[in-house]
């Protein structure tokens, strides 16, 4: 960490720190000058992806995706990343920072090592558009195919929800926590190598219809999911559980649809007769 | 933009040339699954080997023992000596992948049994590892 002494003869008044953006970002402010080192990729001039480093001024409490604004901002305006809601929320800005996958809008400045340049990049497994942007069409495409919405062959009772009681809403609660980012997904050593693997992901939003005892069309998604590359190309690596910036046991969730297939009734009949 | 800011004191670190992106900094899971990897296909070509010269007994007692008897050469005893470690680490890591699908709190303390399989694994080689040892050490002096 360099930090600057103040120097005092030429400190400036109030309304030019306030007005000058080169004085309000002085280190000795409290900012401290942090390296960026961006994996960069632009398809119409570029055969490969480089690393280019930028040095931004930063507070502890801000956010990697601060750093990336002012960069794009005050530094470099081609940077390209994906950024909605900023409060970890919308799941746009998942990335690799630092080798891990994370959200920028939910990791500080004060959180990683300041004093060491700070590697980001794209995640991985997932076709590179440009710089940290990623066609998250694959991604989007297993979530469907898993069809993540509530299927009952039952009309709710007249003029009413469906009601559930506490216990059974419980059952899923961790599921329904996915904000669809693709950390978890694009962390998966198995869905790097095998685009057709369905990932962390999909199964986590069948999971949560699966144990949702509203839903009738389980059965449907545990076919889905009982294929060799459904729950089955799991290897337990617990990466997607690591990386989930919603903290969902995600692997967790992959075993209880792995056991929910072999132990279902139908296949037991099945083994019997 | 104009900067007010000295240049660091330090040298700053550059961008690396290599585009290559960095490895993915995983926990024990990932790693024990990589290891879990490389054993296996280790252990699966073991097995291959294994196989073929089991077989040359049926080709002639005289072929087999004369390929078994290459197998006391030191180089060969390292290798055992590995072969044991990839299959100790091999079974007990099989094992644990089995809880953690199986057994309804498993993957919770995955990463306890991980360590566990780390300790199992430095006892059984502590005690194997100064006795295979001694072995190739006699051999090397007949």
């Amino acid at each position: 960490m360099t930090l600057t002494p103040l120097n005092t003869s030429a400190l400036p008044g109030v309304t030019d720190a306030v007005m000058n953006p080169a004085i309000r970002h002085r280190p000795a402010d409290g900012f401290t000058t942090i390296t960026l080192i961006i994996r960069r990729f632009d398809p119409e001039t570029d055969q490969e992806p480089r690393w280019v480093d930028y040095d931004v001024d930063t507070l502890p409490t801000d956010r990697i995706l601060d750093a990336l604004h002012k960069i794009k901002w005050e530094q470099d305006g081609s940077l390209t990343f994906r950024r909605s809601c900023a409060h970890g929320v919308c799941g746009s800005d998942a990335m690799r920072i630092n080798g891990r996958n994370r959200l920028a809008c939910k990791t500080l400045v004060k959180d990683l090592d300041p004093t060491k340049p700070i590697y980001i990049e794209a995640i991985k497994g997932l076709p590179l558009e440009k710089d940290l942007v990623v066609d998250m069409e694959p991604f989007f495409a297993s979530f469907r195919a898993v069809q993540p919405f509530l299927q009952s062959h039952t009309a709710p009772p007249e003029g009413r929800e469906r009601l559930q009681s506490a216990a059974d809403r419980a059952r899923f609660d961790d599921t329904t926590k996915c904000i669809l980012c693709a950390a978890c997904t694009s962390s998966c050593p198995v869905f790097w190598t095998d685009g057709q693997y369905f990932g962390p992901a999909a199964i986590v939003n069948a999971h949560r219809f699966i144990f949702d005892s509203r839903d009738e069309e389980a059965e449907v998604r545990l076919d889905i999911l009982n294929d060799k590359e459904g729950v089955w190309r799991c290897r337990t690596t617990f990466n997607c559980s690591e990386a989930c910036p919603r903290g969902i046991q995600i692997t967790k969730a992959i075993s209880e649809v792995k056991a929910a297939t072999i132990r279902r009734p139908d296949r037991i009949k099945i083994a019997v007769a | 933009m104009v900067s007010l800011r000295p240049a660091p004191a330090t040298k700053r670190a550059a961008a690396p040339r290599l585009p290559a992106g960095t490895v993915y900094r995983g926990h024990e899971g990932m790693w024990s699954w990589v290891l879990h990897r490389i054993t296996g296909v280790a252990i699966f070509f073991f097995l291959l080997v294994h196989v073929l010269d089991t077989a040359l007994v049926r080709v002639s007692p005289q072929t087999y023992n004369g390929v078994i008897d290459t197998y006391k050469q030191p180089i060969m005893g390292l290798g055992e000596l590995v072969l044991v470690a990839a299959i100790v680490f091999h079974a007990f890591n099989g094992l644990r992948i089995i809880l953690i699908d199986f057994w309804s709190v498993g993957t919770k303390h995955q990463r306890a049994m991980f360590w566990i399989v780390i300790v199992l694994w430095v006892v059984l080689m502590a005690g194997f590892a100064p006795r295979q040892l001694m072995v190739i050490i006699s051999e090397v002096q007949h």
